[in-house]
């Protein structure tokens, strides 16, 4: 009885080891095939975009939705195609998939993530 | 300070790739051949102001009892044709509660027995009854006449349903699985017909539903400007708006009605 618990405890350790070797590291959500892995920086320097992306995302969605601008650096679409990665099919990976761009930091720091229950989380090619 | 000139540098580097392809995209069809929506194609970089109003005239005596162009094209441009019958639901449930922004109307006098069919969507008032009761200030009139839904600050009450004369606005009621990158949508937010506005935001002037329709009977443009089609047309002949007693002065017109 003692043995087979053990024995438990040492499987559960174990995976969790697993899992732990697959899951992503705040920051590192870039790797990969997507077209931002290919630059040395975002529309804006790497340290101002990490904290203020969000402040970027919510002022242009205002300007996008009530005056029409669409000509934008900081478009919610632009991140999405830019940070969007592919798998060894070629196919798009959502973008708020556990471990993917947006969600290995919102995950790690938890942050809720919202654009996503309606914005589209790969490029569908009609329009930005 | 050097790192940030670098930045404006990306930046005007970027702004010259983005309009030579455009260029490119413009001359690419044919030579001496331009498609008439592909020539000015890039996406606004002004905000947008009242010298243009954008409207509809629909002669209804094009439309044929059981053509569907227009509602179909609508549909698959605005991801319409993706959202999928709740489970559970009874088909006549989902007949009446589903989403779209046209709908076909079919009217007939009583009288005579004429039957008339034509496509009905938000008609994109100067007055719009829809903006007046939104309390969260989600439901608004661009600057160019377009009526629209700010799905950020809506909050899914409902009133604007309630208010709108002409059955133009639709709920959503279920997660959407499948979302378009040009009609962002979810759970718990209404929307409507907004003249395709992605489409004009990046240049185009035309509807998909007006460029569905082989018949030609929906023409769309500006109402401002006199030369434009829609203007000529509403000139030559005699458009009514519907409910034209609420005197909300519509910018989708129809004729022999």
């Amino acid at each position: 009885m003692k043995g087979k618990f053990g024995l438990g405890l040492v499987m559960a350790l174990c995976l969790t080891l697993f899992a732990g070797f697959g899951a992503p590291h705040a920051g590192e959500g870039i790797e990969g095939s997507s077209k931002a892995a290919k630059l040395d920086a975002c529309v804006e320097p790497t340290d101002y975009m990490r904290r203020n992306h969000f402040e970027l995302i919510k002022h242009q969605r205002d300007i996008t939705v009530h005056e029409g601008v669409r000509a934008t650096d900081y478009s919610l679409a632009g991140c999405v195609d830019c940070h969007v990665r592919k798998d060894a099919q070629g196919q798009h990976v959502p973008v708020n998939a556990p471990g993917e761009f947006c969600s290995g930091c919102h995950q790690y720091t938890g942050a809720t993530l919202d654009c996503f229950t309606c914005h589209a989380t790969k490029p569908t090619g009609n329009g930005q | 300070m050097s790192q940030q000139t670098d930045h404006l540098a990306d930046k005007a580097r970027r702004q010259f790739l983005t309009k030579a392809t455009g260029v490119a995209a413009a001359t690419v069809v044919a030579p001496g051949v331009f498609l008439h929506s592909v020539g000015n194609a890039a996406p606004r970089e002004e905000p947008v102001n009242d010298s243009v109003r954008w409207g509809m005239l629909i002669d209804t005596s094009k439309c044929a009892d059981g053509c569907n162009d227009c509602v179909a094209a609508c549909d698959k441009e605005n991801g319409l044709d993706q959202l999928i019958k709740p489970e559970g639901a009874s088909e006549e449930q989902w007949d009446m509660q589903r989403p779209r922004w046209i709908r076909s109307v079919k009217l007939k006098n009583n009288l005579t027995g004429r039957v008339t069919t034509l496509p009905m969507m938000c008609q994109h008032c100067e007055h719009p009854p829809c903006v007046d009761v939104c309390p969260t200030g989600a439901s608004f009139r661009r600057a160019d006449g377009i009526v629209m839904v700010d799905r950020h600050t809506c909050i899914g009450c409902r009133y604007c349903m309630m208010a709108c004369p002409y059955n133009a606005r639709s709920f959503i009621h279920e997660n959407v699985q499948l979302k378009p990158t040009a009609t962002p949508r979810g759970k718990g937010c209404v929307e409507s017909c907004n003249l395709c506005v992605h489409r004009l935001d990046n240049g185009l002037n035309t509807t998909a539903c007006q460029e569905a329709c082989d018949k030609g009977a929906i023409v769309f443009g500006d109402l401002r400007d006199p030369e434009s089609a829609v203007s000529q047309a509403l000139a030559k002949y005699p458009a009514v708006q519907i409910r034209a007693d609420l005197k909300l002065n519509t910018g989708v017109r129809y004729t022999d009605v």
